[in-house]
């Protein structure tokens, strides 16, 4: 007899649907698997046929031939076990087939029979509702992460027995209700600017960055709070909005680094070690597997010591940061992987780390060996460039200065002007716009003209230096509610002007 | 423009023939002293050892046109000592003068820059933004008020005070260590090129040579030599630029220092200059005084008295001044939030009165 049943193969961040068909006739005893399977598919066979005996089921002794469709799509992983058995019951006649034809599932089995935790419930639950099918069954610790797709019924079970009995009708599982209301993205044990004390300059300059979405560079030395601050940003950046925290929960569900609870509340922040590979930063592998870049998607992506980050890896981000997502081809497959993030950096200003005061004991030669690791690619993506300092005794002791909640909520406001004014073009802020943009939407005062005019000539800025400087001045602008860029929005921009190479060597 | 005579291109390639030797007598020495006052037979004689017979019959052998070729091949200019119009005049009351002066750039632009006053401005390679800074603007007044800027192009205060010379407009020569056509340090290339272009540069050394280490001392007593008075912008106990201030010293030059915070381990040499006699030096005005004469000159466009600035500006510049650097410095500090200080800080820069540099740290112009 034929059966066959839905279930999904996850495809870079997507699921794919896959059709298992399991045929069993006469014949000398047999379990073979076909399409394209993986070697932990194939192993699936072990695994299924101990669990279908341990559930109490007749294991038949016939000829069993089990097909992954389609054929040309590769199959990875153990979430087909689930797949596997149901079809092998169906077709054996211990579960109804037309029940197993109108639900998919999806899940690893132990030898026991019971259902192993999964990866990627929500993309799964996404192909069950564009495949139109009625529900699905998945392990029911991820029911609640399924759920959060509407229009499907959710059956979460915990054993192979479960599922046969929901399948048979014998059992009834609720779809569990999800509160749409997520948790306030400032929760107790959220960072928040309130813990900061001093640091008045970086804290304006985290503002302007998640106002305008600018990224950012953070120097200073050793020991000061630069990482602390860059974990900071994401808490002053407007909440997730719902297509955004679908999107973030499907990424970090198929890379194993959701919970299964729900939808994710807060913006994420990634911060790899400098030791990082250029797949490990925008993804790739044999199976196309997202990257760092991507796991920040609509958050932080942090790179501390920055100077010491592999060339080949900082390289590799280049048009990530430009397009806002990264094709990784392997063979016939090609996987579109999101990453649009805010770039926050951290560097000391020297190699000793302790540049201007009376200990560095840094050559000029040095320094500039030191300072050229930085050009390149990644420098002109850095809108804004902050020095962090020693924190003074006084500035310790005074009571905090701001709080997320207040910081966001002008953040907020900044960026809703943003896009409104840029609605219908290619940029949603400040930080993506085009010198075209720039030049149409930064409307400067005489007076902020003539002082931006003053400092091309006077520091022979480079041209994408002085649209740097304008586009962070309409970001302070935004944040007065200014309709104009007036002088001194452009004062407070050019203290936070990224270092320019041109202007350097002409020093 | 005539050209070098023969025995002075002979002794310059023997010069540098006898490099490697040299370099074994000054690392035993410790100081060249007057190796390069003896004759072409004394040097032979004392340094060739074994080698004596090779170099006797090079010198035989020397070809002073192939020589010649060399020099115009370069593009550079030579003048012997016996060049009663090119070579420097003052260089001729050394008792270790070169015999060959080459010239990279115009060598109507050298005599011109020599015709008048010139000061040397020397100091620490690993300078710290405040001796930049001065040394910059040093240069930029000096060569301003008509006085030539003599260095060495080295890394830190030379090259700065070439800098400042070429924004005031190029009167400046810097004594290279190396051939005239090496721009050395490699770094600097681009300033070697913008210093030719505006004014000129020196070496005593063939074309093409490539320095060691006793060229250095031997190029700082040229820089001694060819200014009236030397200025040690900023240096450490042990820097070279105390050498140049010595051999200065040494044949009766006036020496100039500039003081430093005392805290810092760079600006030790130049405050024992001070106390050891040499004259401080507040601004390019001091070293006006060494060169002319107090209330000898003036101004040509009377000195711009920095125009008054609000008292807020004031005090943020006064920070700057006092070692502020950054924004955070200057909140640390108190009496200022972050905005006020940032919109203060780039007011200044607009008036030119800070300079934001790498890593967007604020240093206070001179």
């Amino acid at each position: 007899m034929l059966a066959r049943v839905a279930t999904f193969a996850i495809d870079g961040l997507e699921s794919r649907s896959v059709s298992v068909e399991v045929d069993v006739r006469p014949g000398l005893p047999a379990f073979t698997v076909v399409g394209l399977a993986d070697a932990a598919v194939r192993e699936a066979r072990e695994r299924v046929r101990a669990a279908i005996l341990n559930s109490g089921f007749e294991f038949p002794l016939r000829r069993i031939t089990a097909n992954l469709a389609p054929a040309h799509l590769r199959k990875v992983g153990p979430g087909f076990d689930l797949g596997l058995a149901v079809a092998l019951l169906a077709a054996s006649g211990q579960v109804p087939p037309e029940a197993a034809s109108r639900y998919a599932v999806f899940g690893e089995l132990s030898l026991g029979g019971e259902l192993r935790d999964c990866r990627g419930a929500l993309a799964v639950a996404e192909g069950t509702r564009r495949a139109e099918l009625r529900g699905i069954v998945l392990p029911r610790g991820r029911a609640g992460e399924a759920a959060l797709v509407d229009g499907i019924e959710v059956l979460g079970v915990g054993t192979l027995a479960e599922a046969a009995a929901v399948l048979r009708g014998e059992t009834r599982v609720a779809t569990p209700a999800v509160e749409l209301v997520r948790a306030a993205p400032n929760a107790a044990d959220e960072l928040d600017l309130s813990e900061v004390r001093g640091h008045e300059a970086a804290l304006r300059a985290l503002e302007i960055a998640a106002a305008g979405g600018h990224n950012l560079l953070l120097q200073g030395p050793p020991g000061t709070g630069k990482t602390m601050l860059a974990r900071r940003l994401a808490s002053i950046m407007p909440p997730l909005s719902r297509a955004e925290a679908l999107e973030v929960t499907r990424i970090h569900s198929v890379t194993g680094l959701h919970d299964g609870s729900g939808l994710v509340g807060r913006r994420p922040f990634r911060a790899p070690h400098h030791s990082i590979s250029a797949p490990g930063l925008v993804g790739g592998g044999s199976v196309p597997r997202p990257g760092e870049a991507s796991l920040a998607h609509h958050g932080v992506l942090f790179l501390d010591e920055l100077s010491e980050f592999g060339r080949a890896s900082l390289e590799a981000l280049r048009q990530p940061l430009e397009d806002g997502r990264v094709a990784i081809v392997r063979g016939q497959m090609a996987c579109v992987f999101p990453t649009r993030f805010l770039l926050a950096a951290a560097t000391n200003p020297c190699p000793c780390g302790f540049h201007g005061e009376p200990r560095c004991g840094c050559g000029e030669s040095e320094i500039a060996r030191y300072r050229r690791r930085l050009s390149g690619p990644l420098l002109d993506r850095l809108d804004l460039l902050v020095g962090v300092g020693r924190v003074a005794g006084d500035e310790l002791a005074a009571p905090p200065r701001s709080s997320s909640a207040d910081a966001r909520g002008r953040v907020m406001e900044a960026r809703e002007r943003q896009a409104a004014r840029l609605a219908g073009s290619s940029a949603t802020c400040n930080g993506q716009m085009n010198a075209g943009l720039v030049r149409r939407h930064a409307r400067l005062t005489a007076a902020a003209d003539r002082a931006l005019l003053e400092v091309y000539e006077r520091t022979r800025l480079s041209t994408r230096g002085h649209h740097r400087v304008l586009r962070v001045a309409r970001t302070v602008a935004d944040l007065e509610a200014s309709e104009r860029v007036g002088r001194s929005h452009v004062l407070e921009a050019l203290v936070l002007r990224q270092i320019d190479p041109a202007a350097e060597a002409a020093a | 423009m005539s050209s070098p005579c023969d025995d002075c291109l002979r002794r310059t390639w023997l010069i540098g023939a006898l490099a490697a030797h040299i370099a074994r007598a000054h690392e035993r020495f410790g100081s060249l002293d007057s190796l390069l006052a003896l004759d072409d037979g004394e040097l032979v004689r004392g340094l060739a050892g074994r080698d004596a017979d090779t170099f006797r019959i090079g010198l035989q052998r020397f070809d002073a046109r192939s020589a010649r070729r060399q020099i115009s091949g370069s593009e550079l200019h030579a003048a012997c000592r016996h060049d009663e119009l090119l070579y420097p005049g003052e260089l001729r009351q050394m008792p270790d003068p070169p015999a060959i002066v080459h010239i990279a750039g115009r060598p109507d632009r050298a005599r011109e820059l020599l015709a008048g006053p010139a000061a040397a401005v020397v100091g620490a390679r690993r300078a710290t933004p405040y001796g930049l800074e001065v040394a910059r603007m040093l240069g930029r007044e000096l060569a301003g008020a008509g006085v030539t800027v003599v260095s060495g192009m080295a890394l830190g205060v030379d090259a700065a005070a070439h800098s400042g010379a070429l924004e005031a407009g190029g009167a400046t020569i810097a004594v290279l260590a190396g051939g005239a056509d090496v721009p050395y340090p490699a770094s600097k290339r681009q300033l070697y090129g913008r210093v030719i272009a505006a004014g000129c540069a020196l070496s005593e050394l063939p074309p093409g040579f490539r320095p060691r280490r006793w060229c250095f001392p031997a190029r700082n007593r040229l820089i001694a030599a060819l200014a009236s008075v030397t200025v040690v912008v900023e240096a450490a106990e042990r820097s070279g630029a105390l050498i140049t201030a010595r051999l200065a010293r040494e044949i009766g030059r006036e020496v100039g220092a500039v003081p430093g915070p005392i805290t810092s381990s760079r600006a030790r040499g130049t405050n024992d200059l001070i106390c050891d006699g040499a004259h401080p030096v507040r601004g390019a005005a001091d070293v006006l005084d060494l060169i002319y004469g107090a209330g000898g000159w003036a101004f040509g466009a009377r000195a711009r008295r920095a125009p008054a600035l609000e008292p807020h500006l004031r005090r943020v510049l006064d920070q700057v001044s006092g070692g502020a650097a950054t924004v955070s410095d200057l909140t640390a500090a108190g009496g200022t939030d972050a905005r006020d200080a940032m919109v203060a800080l780039s007011e200044l820069e607009l008036l030119g009165r800070v300079r934001r540099g790498p890593g967007g740290r604020y240093v206070a112009t001179a």
